[in-house]
């Protein structure tokens, strides 16, 4: 059965029930696909054998009537979550050989729940990135090309071989992280459903921490029930993550009531930013329409102080990224270059070990929160978040659900934007705020651009109403009926 | 930032070669909570381990991996906070305190800088002359231990012990109130026999649980405060002192020559009798604190704040005046009794019943003479409370008299018998029979008749004379009232 790998979580569970296949079936045909589409470098590891593997022991528990939610289906992992014993990187040369001696909470879940994992994905280096250029094992390919233009093109970032994976076929679903958009991005460069929960919905134990406060695990997936599938599975609060909330997690399916009648959707004014492409105007005006014709109503909102969303992300966020990675010093773990002194040890190791964007962040982080610069900086930085947090807040007094464009571009050539920093830290322009605020946000594939590439749309939640947005997702899908595949270019496809 | 409105005390003020000066201590004592877990992860804290057998991950900064507060050690610090009368913060927060070396796994300390779980607190000194002083508390806050550097198992290599790394500790910081290396002992006592009473730490100095930063100032008497250095990790009360009175005598020396002092970081050599530059000022860390964003604010329970306030024991401040009022004891044998709690229940159960005065005497001198020599705690004590209650029974109803109490209790000792086999067996039962005494007695008059006359000639001091006579007739054994009041009357002309 050739369109194995078109199934989605839902279909390929239904099909295994069913015994219209089997797990190993199922499994083995996207371990084809991968090693089909190693130019995409959407892996860094594959792990066959052991997806095989657990395929087997799915196959055995499905036969005994047993088997969860996600048993026997194959996902992949951002290489961001740490697997135990099985090499965890996070696209930097300086977690070089390093096995986690611990799995993720997330993971644990995903595998608790019975799916099988093919591999480890390639990612932006410490999930600091738009566009996946920065990881240490080179840049995954987006699967989609413009009609009649063989450049290659960026999947976006920081989860970008998790986009790129899901929208090939190589995995039915995949696991994202999303900082200031690194789920969301991705997901609308590659034509896929990208899902951040609210902040602490999912646990963060066992993912290598970015920005603590503003890291957010969840699901990318081809449909919106895959997400709502996905992300019922990774929610939950976790005792050993002090920051997850004790909440009791609904069932996400089960929003997907295709019944949106009388909820209201506010359109924030101040998102029409300057230089965004005409089509990508016309495409949230269509997603107005859409869920109007659903019987929503639109609602003009403000949401005034966005505009310091971006300098306040890009001081918060390498404020903490320079804590975190200081662990990261040659002495216990990874990557180690010798010195003289232990100085000159860590010195030469962390000169080695990071990338260039990495090594801005550290220092953008280091030198905002030291002395004499961290009232007019980070403290700054913090009180200008509680203003973008009270923002939504007010605007949820008028709105159910927020929608704007998940990114003001489709996907950009490779090396575009390479020499301007500030340029590629606009991608995340309509993503940041929404991390800054710790609400759930979306990106759903809505449209094609006129070169044929896809654009998302993006619908942001109250805080812990992931439901809300989960069904205005489900209204846009059904509506917007996104079918373009990115086969094409791809190996091993007619 | 260091000011006090301590009054100055002339006695304190000591001579340079140029006139009087005052010393401005302040403290920072580093004390373990004792728990059987760290303060974010589970591993556990025992001491003496082998090197890296208590290390989770957490505690090893392993990627991913998250702090969660032990909230047994926030209890303790609460109960710490409370028996400094401080106040407790409700809230408080946790930060990253960033700075890089080996033994510092995350590259940054979780710790408590602009908001910790206790503020404003105060001490009640007991000085070794009975009286008191008042010191305050600036703050209490939890933070974690860094792990061991081992430069001595390599010759070029150094070696990381990670055991300690992620250990509870309150710092516990004094307000600059202290003016002698006196008080500072005392201070750092107190602190201790308080913990210790809590049940809060050990107190163990040896063994690194209880570490002490010294903050060392001089100045003219009455003048501004003078520039401060800071004496790293001194680990016993004894070097405390003396690494106070040494870099303040260091700090008088320069300033009397008309150098300036530099503010820096100092080590203190016990070998050498010296503090020696560790860093200046220019070279001290920007630690870059900020929130830990792995950890909520910590917002107490105001029922756990009540159920500690309700599980407080009686401290030693309140044990002493309880032991003042009720037991008629002088303040310093109050204070002495009270230092540590095991002393204070051992006290209170000979003193049951009895002449509480004769028990604390007893406890403070032959018994504690006894337990230094033998090198043992009084939970050690060979003689048990009821065992030396017997005893002074024995003297309350005149069946020994105190002298040869004395020798009852070197007995038991030795034997471990009780007070009351020793008299038995040795016969040591004081004579109270009157007329056992006086034939004693007569038969000494008789036998000494020259002296007898001296005496009644006027030569008071032969009374002693006769008494020892009889008591070296009767083996010491006549009651010592009895005898004199019997001789005074046959003596009498």
């Amino acid at each position: 059965m050739s369109d194995f790998t078109d199934l989605t979580l839902a279909t390929a569970r239904a099909g295994l029930a069913a015994k219209k296949f089997s797990a190993v079936e199922l499994t083995q045909a996207h371990v084809t696909a991968i090693e089909q589409n190693r130019a995409l470098n959407a892996f860094i590891t594959e792990t066959p054998d052991k997806a095989l593997a657990m395929a087997k022991a799915s196959d055995e528990r499905l036969a005994r009537g047993e088997g969860g939610v996600l048993e026997g289906l194959p996902i992949a992992i951002k290489d961001l979550f740490c697997t135990k014993d099985i090499l965890t990187t996070a696209a930097s040369h300086i977690l070089d050989g390093f096995n986690p001696p611990y799995e993720s909470t997330i993971t644990q879940k995903l595998w608790d729940a019975g799916a099988n994992c093919l591999g480890k994905l390639n990612l932006d280096e410490f999930a600091m990135g738009s566009s996946n250029m920065t990881s240490h094992y080179g840049p995954v390919i987006n699967p989609w090309t413009k009609p009649g233009d063989n450049r290659q093109l960026v999947p976006g970032g920081s989860s970008g071989g998790s986009a790129a994976s899901v929208a090939a076929r190589l995995a039915l679903a995949a696991t994202g992280t999303d900082t200031g958009g690194s789920i969301r991005q991705p997901a609308g460069f590659c034509g896929i459903v990208g899902l951040k929960p609210t902040y602490g919905r999912c646990s963060r134990w066992g993912v290598v921490a970015f920005a603590s406060s503003l890291d957010q695990a969840g699901p990318m997936t081809r449909t919106v029930e895959d997400a709502a599938i996905m992300l019922g599975v990774m929610a939950g609060h976790d005792p050993k993550d002090s920051t997850s909330a004790p909440m009791p997690v609904p069932d996400f399916k089960a929003a997907l009531t295709g019944d949106i009648r009388g909820l209201r959707v506010g359109i924030p004014k101040e998102y029409r930013v300057d230089g965004m492409p005409a089509e990508i105007e016309a495409l949230w005006q269509q997603g107005i329409d859409w869920l109007k014709d659903a019987g929503a109503t639109p609602v003009e909102i403000s949401l005034p102080m966005t505009k310091h969303a971006l300098p306040t992300y890009y001081i918060i966020a390498p404020a903490e990224a320079s804590a975190n990675l200081s662990r990261y010093d040659g002495v216990r773990f990874g990557l180690r270059v010798p010195g003289a002194s232990l100085d000159e040890m860590y010195e030469n190791t962390r000169a080695a070990g990071f990338g260039a964007e990495v090594k801005r962040r550290v220092l953008i982080g280091a030198y905002v929160l030291s002395a004499g610069y961290y009232d007019a900086y980070y403290l700054k930085a913090q009180r200008l978040r509680t203003l973008i947090a009270k923002d939504f807040e007010q605007a949820f007094e008028k709105c159910d659900v927020i929608l704007t464009p998940t990114a003001p571009s489709a996907a950009f050539a490779i090396g575009e934007k390479m020499d301007d920093p500030l340029a590629m830290y606009l991608n995340d322009v309509f993503t940041v705020p929404v991390n800054l605020a710790g609400l759930p946000g979306m990106s759903i594939p809505a449209g094609l651009s006129a070169d044929g590439l896809p654009l998302g749309l993006q619908i942001i939640g109250r805080a812990f109403d992931e439901e809300t947005m989960i069904r205005v997702a489900g209204v846009l899908e059904s509506a917007a009926t996104f079918t373009a595949k990115p086969y094409s270019s791809l190996a091993g496809r007619a | 930032m260091f000011t006090s409105d301590v009054v100055m005390r002339e006695e304190t003020l000591i001579d340079g070669r140029t006139g009087k000066w005052e010393i401005i201590i302040g403290l920072e004592v580093h004390a373990q909570v004792t728990t059987l877990s760290k303060l974010f992860s589970g591993a556990a804290t025992a001491f003496g381990a082998e090197p890296n057998t208590q290390v989770s991950p957490v505690d090893a900064g392993f990627p991913g991996m998250l702090p969660v507060i032990n909230e047994i050690a926030v209890e303790k610090a609460v109960k710490t906070g409370l028996g400094l009368n401080a106040v407790i913060n409700q809230v408080s927060v946790f930060d990253r305190k960033n700075y890089f070396y080996a033994d510092l796994p995350s590259g940054y300390q979780i710790s408590q800088y602009t908001q910790p779980i206790v503020g404003k607190g105060r001490m009640v000194l007991d000085m070794a002359d009975g009286s008191t002083r008042e010191v305050g508390v600036t703050r209490l806050h939890l933070e974690q231990d860094a792990g061991k550097s081992l430069h001595d198992q390599h010759k070029t290599l150094t070696f990381v012990d990670l055991n300690r790394a992620g250990v509870p500790l309150m710092e516990i910081v004094s307000e600059p109130d202290m003016r002698t290396a006196e008080e500072a002992g005392a201070y750092l006592k107190k602190l201790r026999s308080i913990l210790r009473y809590l049940g809060t730490c050990d107190g163990n100095m040896e063994e690194g649980s209880m570490r002490c930063d010294c903050n060392v100032s001089v100045r003219r008497p009455g003048e501004p405060l003078g520039t401060r250095n800071e004496i790293k990790n001194v680990n016993s009360i004894r070097f405390v002192m003396q690494a106070i009175e040494i870099e303040a005598r260091r700090q008088i020396e320069i300033l009397e020559d008309g150098g300036v002092i530099k503010q820096e970081t100092r080590l203190f050599d016990p070998n050498r009798g010296e503090t020696r530059a560790m860093r200046s000022k220019e070279e001290a860390h920007d630690y870059r604190y900020f929130p830990d964003p792995d950890l909520l604010p910590l917002v107490l329970d105001p029922a756990m704040i009540e159920r500690v306030k309700a599980s407080m024991p009686e401290l030693p401040d309140a044990k002493k005046a309880r032991f003042i009022a009720d037991f008629k004891l002088s303040p310093y044998d109050a204070g002495v009794l009270v230092a540590e709690q095991s002393t204070a229940h051992f006290f209170e159960q000979v003193a049951q019943g009895r002449d509480a005065k004769l028990a604390a005497n007893w406890v403070t001198g032959d018994l504690f003479g006894a337990l230094n020599k033998l090198g043992v705690g009084i939970e050690a004590s060979p003689i048990s409370a009821d065992g030396l209650g017997g005893l002074i029974d024995l003297i309350a109803d005149n069946t020994i008299s105190g002298k040869i109490a004395k020798d009852v209790f070197a007995a038991m000792l030795e034997t471990g018998k009780s007070a009351g086999d020793i008299v038995e067996s040795q016969g040591l039962r004081q004579v109270t029979d009157t007329g056992a005494i006086e034939k004693s007695i007569d038969e000494i008059l008789a036998a000494h008749t020259d002296k007898v006359s001296e005496y009644r000639s006027g030569k008071d001091k032969l009374f002693g004379f006769f008494v020892g006579q009889v008591m070296k007739a009767t083996a010491g054994k006549a009651n010592p009232a009895m005898l004199n009041d019997l001789l005074r009357k046959k003596l009498a002309p």
